[in-house]
Order: C-alpha cells, then sequence, then structure tokens
C-alpha cells in the first residue's frame, strides 16, 4: 500500500491534520497540539508497555458528526472525522467520568502515601473539581500488608488495570487479576489471597504505574527513625548506582541529575552513623561472579551463568523456572553483600558488636524489601540488611526532616566500603552488570589489560539482546534481557536448549534499576528513564577507576579479610542458595 | 490459605483424572478454552474449589489469578458446593417491578439457606441471575434447566415442597 492511501484527514478543535490510518484520537490529537486529559492511559510504547483499557472515560471527546462521546485513547480516527476535545459535551463529560470515580474513592489525600504523586488528584485539581455530586455505595475491601514489599489497598482502586498490564503481560507474573464483576469487581490475587502467599516476584512494577494510592511500597520510614533516634545502635546505610541518578526529580531537578554527594549529606543529616555505598557492593560482585563466570567455563558448567543482583528476577526463577535453578550465579545481590561485610569485617575492624550494628538499604526497588527478609540471606542470625527504604521513602524522610535538599553541599561516603568504581555504577541500567562483569572477567582469563572498557553493544533499550565478547580467541556470548516477559522467553529457549549462551544478565524492570518500583514516578514517560540511563553511563565515564577489581578497598577487602575471590570466607560471607517454590 | 490451595489430594482422583483426559484432548490453544475447562469441571466436580482451579490453571499453564478472575465473573460458575437443585430468580427490570424480590425471600425462606450457599439438606442452592430474557413471563424462576413463568407467591411453597418431596416432574 502506499503510503498516501494510508493517510487520512480529520479534524481536532477545527484544525485539520492528516495522520496515519489507525491512528487513536489521543495520538491525533498530541499531533495537532491539543491535550487531551488520560487516566487508565499508559503509553510506554518502546518498553512494550501499553495498557489501553478505556475503562476509565476520562478521556472522552465528541465526535462531532455523530455528536457522541468517543473515549479519545482507544477510539481510532476514522477519514473525515470531526473531534472536539473542548465542547461543552465533552468537558461535562469527562467531569462526570472523574466525579463518579471520586464518588467511590476515599477522601483521604491528606494522609495518603501518593498525597502530591496521585494522577486521580492531579485530574481533580486540572478539572477544576469543586464538589461530588454524586452519592453511592462505596468499596469496602481490605488492605493488604501480608507482604513485605507492597501496600495494597483495594479502596483506591480506580479500575485502570494499569497493574495488570504489568503483572500479566510485562511481566508475565500473573498475580493480579479483575475477579467479580460490575460494582463488586476488584484488582486481586487469585482468591483474594494475601500477597505475602502468592507467586508475586515483588518487582514493583504495579507500584511503578498505579496512578493512585492503591498499590504502593510497605514504607519502612518510622522503623528506621527508631533505629536511628536509638543511641545504642549503629546505624548504617548504604545508596543504590540507581538511586543517585533519580531522587533528585523528587526535590524538582530535571531528570538524571546526579545528586550522589547531595544524598550522602542528607543521610548524615538524617543521623545516619555511617553512610556505605552499594557500589562498593557492585564491584565485590563482579570480581565474585567474574571468578565464578570463569571457574565455571574452565569446569565445564553449569552454562549459562546467570546474573543474580535482581531479587525480582531471582523469585522469578525460583518460581517460574524450578528446573533451572543451577544456573543463576551464587553470588548475593551488591545489598547483602555491603551488609554483610558491615556486620562482619567493618564491626571487626572497628570493635562493633554486629548486634548493635542496623543496617539501611536505599533502594530504586521494592522486591529488595523481599530479599532483605530471605532467612538465606542472613549471617549469624544476622540478617545482612535489616531495612530497606526505597528512593521515595528517602524523600520523604528528607523532607519530614525540612532538609533542604538544593542547598547541600557535596559529601563522600564513608570507609571502609565506600569506594566504587564506574564499573560499579553502570549496576543501575540494563546490560550494565553484564558490561562490568565482561571489563572483569576480561582481564581474569586473558591476562591481558583491557583498553577499550566501553562494550556499546551491549548497551541499550531493547527487550532482548545478544552480543559476543572475544577474549583470548574464546567467544563469549552474552545475552541480556529486561523485563520479566523477555527474561522469560529467554530462559524458555535455554530450557528448551534452542539458544546457547555462556552469560546473561536479567533485571525485572523496564530499562533495569533505574525504572524500579521504587523509583520516582515517571507516570508514563520513558524519556525520564533513558535520562536516568544516560547519567548512569556519565558517572561510569567519569570515573578514575572503571574496572571492579581495580577498586583499591575491593582489593584491601581481599588482602585484610576474604583472601582470594571464591575462597572459603567469601562463599560463606557473600554466596547463597536458592529454592525451588511453588507457582500459585 | 496457601496450604489449602496447593493441596489436591482431597479432590476426588477419579474426577481429577476424567479432568485430565479431557484437557489432553482439547485441540488448539488449551488457555483460550478455559471457559470449556471449567465449564466441564464444575459438571463432574459439582462446582470449582480453589484447589480445582489452581489445578487447572497449572494444567493449562497459565496464572491461577486469571482462571480465578474467570470463575468469579460467571454467576453460571460456582466456588461453593452447589445444592441437587440450582434455583435462579431473575432480577432483572420486568421481574423485579413484578415482585421477584419477594418471591426470592419466600423461597430462601423455605429452602433454609441463605443466597448462593446450598443449604443444609444440600438439596438447594438459590440464587438471584441478571436478566435472563424471558421479561414476557415475568417473575421467572429456573430451577435446574426447569423455567417457571409468571411466578405467584402464593405458589412458590407448592413448587418447592414438590422439589423437597422429589416429584418435581408433577405439575
Amino acid at each position: 500500500m502506499k503510503l498516501i492511501d494510508k493517510m487520512i484527514n480529520c479534524t481536532v478543535n477545527g484544525m485539520d491534520i492528516t495522520v496515519e490510518k489507525g491512528t487513536s484520537v489521543l495520538d491525533a490529537a498530541a499531533k495537532a497540539g491539543v491535550h487531551i486529559p488520560t487516566l487508565c492511559h499508559l503509553n510506554l510504547h518502546d518498553l512494550n508497555a501499553v495498557n489501553q483499557s478505556a475503562n476509565c472515560r476520562v478521556c472522552v471527546v465528541e465526535d462531532e458528526n455523530s455528536g457522541r462521546l468517543v473515549p479519545s485513547c482507544s477510539q481510532e480516527v476514522y477519514d473525515g472525522m470531526n473531534i472536539e476535545t473542548d465542547s461543552l459535551k465533552a468537558v461535562m463529560g469527562r467531569r462526570t467520568s472523574l466525579e463518579l470515580l471520586l464518588s467511590n474513592h476515599p477522601q483521604d489525600c491528606l494522609t495518603c502515601i501518593k498525597n502530591l504523586d496521585c494522577e486521580l488528584q492531579s485530574l481533580a485539581h486540572e478539572m477544576n473539581i469543586k464538589e461530588i455530586h454524586y452519592q453511592g455505595e462505596k468499596m469496602k475491601h481490605p488492605i493488604d500488608t501480608t507482604s513485605q514489599a507492597i501496600h495494597k489497598d483495594p479502596n483506591k482502586c480506580i479500575m485502570c488495570r494499569r497493574c495488570i498490564t504489568m503483572c500479566n503481560d510485562v511481566q508475565t507474573v500473573g498475580v493480579l487479576s479483575p475477579l467479580k464483576r460490575g460494582f463488586d469487581v476488584v484488582v486481586a490475587t487469585a482468591f483474594h489471597m494475601d500477597m505475602g502467599d502468592t507467586s508475586c516476584t515483588y518487582c514493583g512494577q504495579c507500584v511503578s504505574v498505579c496512578p493512585t494510592g492503591a498499590l504502593a511500597e510497605m514504607d519502612a520510614s518510622s522503623k528506621v527513625w527508631k533505629r536511628l533516634n536509638n543511641p545504642k545502635k549503629h546505624v548504617i546505610v548504604q545508596v543504590a548506582p540507581a538511586v543517585r541518578v533519580a531522587l533528585g526529580e523528587e526535590f524538582g531537578y530535571d531528570p538524571g541529575e546526579i545528586s550522589t554527594g547531595k544524598i550522602v549529606s542528607a543521610l548524615r543529616r538524617l543521623g545516619f552513623d555511617t553512610v556505605f555505598d552499594t557500589n562498593f557492593g557492585a564491584d565485590l560482585t563482579i570480581v565474585e561472579e567474574a571468578k565464578e563466570l570463569v571457574d565455571r567455563i574452565e569446569g565445564g558448567g553449569p552454562m549459562p551463568m546467570l546474573t543474580s543482583c535482581c531479587p525480582a528476577w531471582v523469585q522469578f526463577i525460583e518460581q517460574q523456572f524450578p528446573e533451572l535453578l543451577d544456573v543463576p550465579s551464587t553470588c548475593k545481590s551488591p545489598q547483602s553483600m555491603v551488609g554483610s561485610l558491615a556486620k562482619t569485617y567493618y564491626a571487626e575492624q572497628n570493635n562493633i558488636d554486629p548486634e548493635d550494628i542496623t543496617m539501611v538499604s536505599i533502594m530504586p526497588c521494592v522486591a529488595k524489601k523481599a530479599e532483605a527478609a530471605r532467612e538465606e540471606l542472613s549471617v549469624e542470625g544476622h540478617y545482612n540488611v535489616d531495612y530497606v527504604l526505597t528512593t521515595r521513602e528517602l524523600a520523604r524522610m528528607i523532607k519530614e526532616a525540612a532538609i533542604d535538599f538544593k542547598t547541600l553541599r557535596d559529601d563522600s561516603f564513608d570507609q571502609l566500603l565506600g569506594e566504587s568504581t564506574g564499573a560499579a555504577a553502570i549496576f543501575g541500567t540494563t546490560g550494565g552488570v553484564i558490561e562490568a562483569a565482561s571489563r572483569t572477567a576480561y582481564e581474569m582469563v586473558t591476562g591481558k589489560e583491557l583498553k577499550k572498557v566501553d562494550f556499546k553493544d551491549l548497551r541499550g533499550i531493547d527487550g532482548i539482546r545478544e552480543a559476543t565478547i572475544e577474549m583470548n580467541g574464546t567467544k563469549l556470548r552474552i545475552g541480556i534481557a529486561h523485563e520479566l516477559g523477555n527474561a522469560r522467553k529467554l530462559l524458555e529457549d535455554i530450557r528448551d536448549g534452542k539458544s546457547h549462551f555462556d552469560a546473561i544478565e536479567i533485571m525485572a524492570c523496564p530499562g533495569g534499576c533505574i525504572g524500579g518500583g521504587g523509583q520516582p514516578y515517571h507516570h508514563g514517560k520513558s524519556e525520564i528513564l533513558k535520562k536516568r540511563a544516560e547519567s548512569i553511563y556519565k558517572i561510569d565515564m567519569g570515573s578514575e577507576v572503571r574496572k571492579s577489581h581495580e577498586n583499591p578497598m575491593v582489593k584491601k577487602v581481599y588482602k585484610d579479610f576474604l583472601e582470594t575471590p571464591g575462597s572459603k570466607r567469601a562463599k560463606e560471607l557473600l554466596h547463597t542458595t536458592y529454592s525451588a517454590k511453588e507457582r500459585i | 490459605m496457601r496450604k489449602e490451595i496447593l493441596d489436591t489430594t482431597t479432590l476426588d482422583q477419579e474426577g481429577l483424572k476424567k479432568l485430565d483426559a479431557y484437557i489432553e484432548g482439547l485441540r488448539g490453544n488449551k488457555e483460550e478454552q478455559l471457559i470449556h475447562v471449567l465449564h466441564h469441571a464444575q459438571q463432574i466436580f459439582g462446582y470449582l474449589p480453589k484447589n480445582l482451579q489452581w489445578y487447572i490453571a497449572n494444567q493449562l499453564n497459565m496464572p491461577s489469578a486469571k482462571v480465578n478472575g474467570v470463575v468469579t465473573f460467571y454467576s453460571l460458575f460456582s466456588e461453593e458446593p452447589r445444592g441437587k437443585y440450582t434455583v435462579s430468580v431473575c432480577m432483572g427490570t420486568a421481574c423485579f417491578v413484578k415482585g421477584a424480590e419477594k418471591v426470592l425471600d419466600r423461597i430462601l425462606e423455605l429452602t433454609k439457606s441463605e443466597k448462593g450457599k446450598m443449604s443444609d439438606d444440600g438439596l438447594f442452592t438459590v440464587q438471584d441471575v441478571r436478566c435472563i430474557g424471558a421479561c414476557g413471563l415475568a417473575p421467572v424462576v429456573t430451577i435446574n434447566e426447569k423455567v417457571y413463568g409468571n411466578v405467584k407467591i402464593n405458589e412458590v411453597d407448592d413448587i418447592i415442597r414438590r422439589y423437597k418431596r422429589g416429584d418435581q416432574h408433577a405439575s
């Protein structure tokens, strides 16, 4: 078909425009520079996450030809369509839809976790809602606080189904589904099971797209405040790679602002005794993981080796592919490694009883909360990590303490676990872990210096990527997937013997940790994620040392304490085990 | 609840074999035929308890939340044990206007049951349903496959009594 046959003409608010056949009214209007409010609609098309359920009816506009209201998100433009987005009928139609939603919504905005970050609230403001004209029955469902990671309040749900799209179509986990019908519909787990009993991976992508406070993180800030105010406790904090390129958004900076120094400063002001860097743990993870990879290549498997830093991914493989549990690396995640060493090596060096140490992690992730509670991730009865705060929770704590974030001076991390390389920085984005591992594995295998450290083939935003790295004549076949649906495809091919890789990196969230469920809300704007990723690579580029094994403090830890990568002590403190879990 | 759902040993094993054979015999995309599978399972087991739904989800390799979503969407699927006779009282507009609610209340009273729950004697499950499209016969009650039209409140006693006696075919 010629392009011209594919084009159709329509009018938006009196403006003639030409669009491709199949274009939605919403996109056609955007092309004409006309904004139509939306609520349930979500379009992260470059990440393969599109929710077009036309459930909320907040985006209705008038089709002048028929005089009818149509949902602009799902209605396709037809040739000769005459759209009015601001006719009285359209405006009133949208108001009515919104008021009906509000009539069945709790009015507790002031104390809601989503206050000032809620799309329903913003729309009520935008549409100048001053009164809700409808009064009727309200939903009354129990609030679910049974998982360590996700807080679910169905009474705040507006049935947009974004979470269902993420959980089912993007992540293929399928824990959430609409149950019942009509007014009784509720987005719930199978049989209304407790979240903690389901196969939820706690990736938190449902949280990151929920427009209201129906799905949120389990807030740990009050527990952390308690520890901070207990003089007997030595409270240590660590900050994940992806937090430093996102927290700024909560304080009015543009997406991608790098605020590492200010974060360290803020954490000291909040009262943390020691501020460590999860990036140090990332470097250590790489050294252990590269060693494991080299051992597996030389020892004949099992291949491929899969990265194990992402806790949602670990949950996923335990539940969905229990037959493949010998392939993930046994390395603990960076947060656990830092926690583990803080309560052993650091405690020993500073004469602190590990019992008195509280380890807090600042993570872009809600799954890290569940990871921290894994029995396997403890040493001598002490959990490696005691509390996990998401980027958003940290922002709230900083605001709560009335700290003026923008005027903070830059501070640097404490030693012994505060030094990091560029290789650790890129852990926060898809492709980063395997690139960091490749830099170290290359030198371990070849014994030669790696001159060109940028493995650009491993970067990008495609859901599944493949690349080959040449090492001394041997070719290392690398696979990368982000989002669990893509991970599933990759794993099915491995299980069925259809593809052969040596090393695979998997991250559960779109774009990797930068798009984590604990990050400042992107509100459907994927360019925010891209900006964060760019900054991650910027940190790497600007780092003096860009290979994990060259981190001077990592070398020191091995010299003083761990001996060599993969040593008995390293195995004890830095490695873990996995177990099959029934899918439900 | 997790334990209860994962335990399929409490299900009739013969029934499960029949169900497996049915699923085995399906052609094409099995996941898309979920409704048929559920319908068949309900015929075998009488209702769809949680562990059976989980079992079906596993057999069809789909999330149990999706299965549960379909089961709870259609009022003809039941998660509770059902009586020998399913009494459905139409609550469509025409039936409602013509006193369906009173008919329903009377039937619940006579069968000593709660809406949607099986009566203690195992004979009845009484439910209200949306318009069944027989508005000309309002108010309408169906008992299993049999349709009762223009039901008057004083006829209800007689109908239910006949089912209790087991001679419902006598008119």
